[in-house]
């Protein structure tokens, strides 16, 4: 099998045939055009036969000829596609979440990433799940893409044919960071993979701090919110913790000081109090998806960043 | 309608009332449609400006000069004002309002005051969407498309955008209403349908459209509207609605409205061609029907558009064969242009040369719309730079193309003066190189992967773009050359009523520019649109008479 995943050899077999035809009547249509304005311009043909106005004969060969051309383009984009709708029993499945602006995966073992790591020649499942907008998983190597919608369970599937890391994109417009939502996909060994999944995350010898900075690495925070001082879409984390801020709650602003019930708050239910100068609506609420222990987790390494 | 005044001098529309406020209170079709020309042409230049900063931005990987949220409001502001305010009424406000009743031999359209309307419906649309300029959080940052539930939760001005587009629907729908009862009820004697000229043919098409399909982007905007400031739950998850639902309220009508904007420029072509040709439009019959063929198939089509949005699989096959269906008739439309060549006695003039680009530049629109339209290869390039090079091939290299040519035929119609026709063809040139240049490593950009809306892209990405970005330079001297050549052009030599050879009543049967009621006698229809056996003895009976 040539390409990079399964599907790679029947949709550029329907790009071939497609662009194929294309440019054969392109160049065609283009040249007849041109010959026409040459041999017949004015100087060379002073009177038009003006005695054409039409031909039924030709009218229906180039009503009957593109009407099976493009019939026969179909079918190739049809079988191309077809087999993109039909997972195998024995696929493994991986979540796909997707959030502004980040990818998680989650295996069958609860296991998380935030590459897609992924055995050669094994079919995987993706279940696309959204947690805040539209977004769409795309993997060109692959020549797969889906739409990732929130409350609609879509889903796409692939087998990988050879080793390597491959970019993973948003291909969905979500707002401010979509050109950042990217990730890789690697395709590893069968041993490797098995090897790899049976270690659980977190369970190594990270400290409190380090396991924190796990945490909001594998759920994307960090797309918004960095961990220098630079302001992305949201706060920092740097420097923040025990400090003051002006929080807008219903229209009113109000004062609060950044401590363990803040972030707690700020992590279940983000829209309630949003510090003055930064948008509601952006971040997504976690309840469910991140644990008290995750939270104070964070909380350990936000305290971290404190100079 | 006030009776048509005596023959004897010869004034023209210009003429007959004179200052600012006679042209803001004017029923004349031909001033109403110099107003939206006045007014299409700024909002296109903008748009044109937002265009060439984006693809500043986009010249290297990082930031060039924007930061991510201006750019998306850029790019959203363009696509608005480009769709919204130039592609869609552009060609239909402008030569449809001037040249429709004098094609068909009728002193205005059937309602004037309506057309006067709609063009303050038009003026107050595009004010609004300027206008999210000024307040708030800045302009939409959604894209032209609106899609919930990202444009439900973002807090830039998107209600505002919404309800421009909303009334722009209006003005639309009311043109529209407008050019069908003037159709039916004012062509002259002896016109009958199948006399009628292939331009009114291509907008009696295009106004059904905008009557039946505008309706219901109306309604879907309104949703949106309703969803934010109520919070009713009709396309958020989160309050039990579903985003797709609005993709499909959305293409129901965006998707025949690109047949709003591509039928009208097919219209002028099967119109310009013959006139320099010097012979019949090829196939008249089949020209008709294809344009009624696009209309109606294209109403149920749009689902292509959501190829990747998780719809079953038999959706998207029906909608794949149904696309694939809706493109023999523009392909019998590009054969019968190019036959009309055959045997002709062809006077390569500007108007010509921007007729035979709009066939090159629709071909490869039309082709690559075919890799899009079958599911394989549109799951590859869906969202991608290659729908964006798809839809300028057509949409600008198609629709944009024709309206300039138009604007070269039918100038000394309107002016009664000519341009500089050298410099014309040497603008043209320009114009045709830098679009290709911007919109070709579109689709190469496409075919290898890189999304659109992308404000940073991978390095693997970078040098299509920056081919793209001095392509836009090229494109954007190209258009200084070609709107200071015709800004001069109003004072060039004098032009005569006829100076094409053309054999339609809106050249045979009026002065340039036109008289108030265009006519001075009702024409009487003695052939068909596109004869021109003997055409020099008919144009000058005519003249005498």
């Amino acid at each position: 099998m040539s390409g990079a995943s399964n599907f790679v050899e029947g949709v550029d077999l329907a790009f071939y045939v497609i662009l194929g035809i294309s440019s054969f009547f392109l160049v065609g249509i283009t040249a007849v055009m041109i010959y026409f304005v040459i041999r017949y311009r004015k100087s060379k043909n002073p009177k038009a036969d003006t005695s054409i106005t039409g031909s039924n004969k030709l009218e229906l060969i180039w009503t009957i000829i593109p009407t099976i051309l493009v019939l026969v383009m179909f079918y190739y984009g049809w079988a191309g596609f077809a087999p993109m709708r039909d997972v195998p029993d024995d696929a493994i499945n991986v979540k796909a979440i997707a959030r502004m602006w980040s990818w998680t995966f989650e295996y069958e073992n609860g296991k998380k990433s935030d590459k897609l790591i992924v055995p050669k020649g094994k079919p995987v499942k993706l279940d696309l799940i959204s947690v805040d907008v539209n977004h769409a998983l795309y993997v060109p190597a692959f020549r797969i893409k889906e739409d990732v919608i929130p409350g609609r369970n879509n889903y796409m599937w692939f087998t990988a044919n050879q080793f390597g890391s491959y970019d993973l994109m948003c291909a969905e417009y979500c707002g401010l960071r979509h050109a950042y939502m990217l990730t890789t996909v690697e395709v590893v060994g069968d041993d490797e993979w098995v090897e790899w999944m049976k270690t659980p995350e977190g369970e190594s010898d990270l400290d409190k701090v380090a396991e924190g900075f796990n945490v909001i690495k594998m759920n994307g925070c960090v797309a918004c919110h960095s961990s220098d001082g630079t302001k992305l879409v949201a706060n920092s984390f740097k420097d923040i913790w025990g400090t003051e801020r002006k929080v807008l709650v219903n229209g009113e602003e109000q004062t609060v000081i950044i401590d363990s019930e803040y972030i707690h708050e700020s992590i279940y239910d983000p829209n309630v109090k949003v510090v003055v100068g930064y948008n509601p609506g952006l971040m997504p609420s976690y309840k469910g998806m991140l644990s008290e222990s995750d939270v104070n987790l964070i909380i350990e390494y936000i305290k971290s960043l404190q100079q | 309608m006030t009776a048509i005044p005596q023959s004897g001098a010869y004034v023209n529309f210009y003429q007959e009332k004179r200052g600012f406020l006679s042209w803001l209170v004017t029923e004349d079709h031909k001033r109403i449609a110099l107003l939206y020309f006045w007014a299409i042409s700024v909002f296109f230049v903008v748009a044109f400006i937002l265009g060439l900063i984006m693809r500043l931005e986009l010249i290297a990987p990082g930031r060039t000069l924007l930061d991510p949220q201006t750019y998306n409001e850029v790019f959203t502001l363009h696509g608005v004002i480009m769709i919204f305010l130039f592609i869609i009424p552009g060609i239909p406000a402008i030569f449809g309002n001037f040249s429709l009743p004098m094609l068909i031999g009728a002193p205005d359209v059937a309602f004037p005051k309506l057309n006067l309307i709609s063009w303050y419906l038009y003026v107050l649309g595009g004010i609004l969407a300027l206008s999210t300029l000024l307040y708030g959080e800045g302009p939409a940052d959604t894209g032209w498309t609106f899609y919930a539930p990202y444009s439900v939760k973002t807090g830039t001005n998107v209600t505002v955008a919404v309800l421009a587009a909303f009334v722009l629907g209006f003005s639309s729908i009311l043109t529209g209403v407008n050019f069908i009862v003037t159709m039916h009820q004012m062509r002259a004697p002896g016109m009958s349908w199948m006399k009628m000229p292939l331009f009114p043919w291509a907008l009696y098409a295009t106004a059904w459209i905008q009557v039946l399909a505008t309706p219901v982007v109306g309604i879907t905007l309104l949703m949106i509207v309703a969803e934010r400031t109520l919070g009713i739950g009709l396309f958020d998850p989160a309050l039990g609605g579903d985003p797709v639902l609005y993709q499909h309220l959305f293409w129901i009508y965006s998707h025949p409205a690109v047949y709003i904007m591509v039928l009208p420029a097919m219209g002028l072509v099967s119109e310009l061609l013959p006139v320099f040709v010097k012979k019949s439009i090829f196939g008249y019959k089949v020209i008709v029907y294809s344009s009624l063929a696009i209309a109606f198939i294209g109403y149920f089509v749009w689902g292509h558009h959501m190829f990747t949005s998780g719809m079953s699989g038999p959706a998207r096959i029906i909608f794949s064969v149904l696309t694939f269906l809706v493109a023999i008739p523009s392909a019998i439309k590009v054969f019968n242009w190019v036959s009309t060549l055959y045997k002709g006695s062809i006077e390569i003039r500007t108007p010509l040369l921007y007729a035979l680009a709009f066939i090159f530049l629709f071909t490869i629109g039309g082709l690559t719309g075919l890799v899009v339209g079958a599911l394989a290869t549109d799951i590859h390039v869906h969202d991608t730079y290659f729908v964006v090079g798809h839809f300028h091939y057509v949409m600008f290299g198609g629709t944009g193309f024709a309206f300039f040519g138009a604007i070269h035929f039918y100038f000394p119609k309107i002016w009664g003066r000519m341009y500089n026709q050298k410099m014309a063809n040497v603008a043209f040139s320009i114009l045709f190189v830098g679009f290709n240049l911007v919109y070709f490593p579109m689709l190469v950009l496409g075919m290898m992967g890189m999304p659109r809306r992308y404000y940073d892209y991978l390095p693997e990405f970078t040098l299509p773009n920056q081919i793209s970005t001095v392509g836009s330079w090229i494109l954007a001297i190209g258009l200084i050359l070609m709107i200071t050549n015709l800004i001069r052009g109003r004072k060039g030599p004098k032009a005569s009523s006829n100076p094409w050879g053309s054999v339609t009543l809106d050249w045979t049967h009026t002065q340039s520019p036109p008289t108030l009621y265009n006519f001075e006698k009702t024409p009487e229809i003695e052939r068909g649109p596109y004869d021109y056996t003997d055409y020099e003895a008919y144009i000058k009976k005519n003249l005498q008479s």
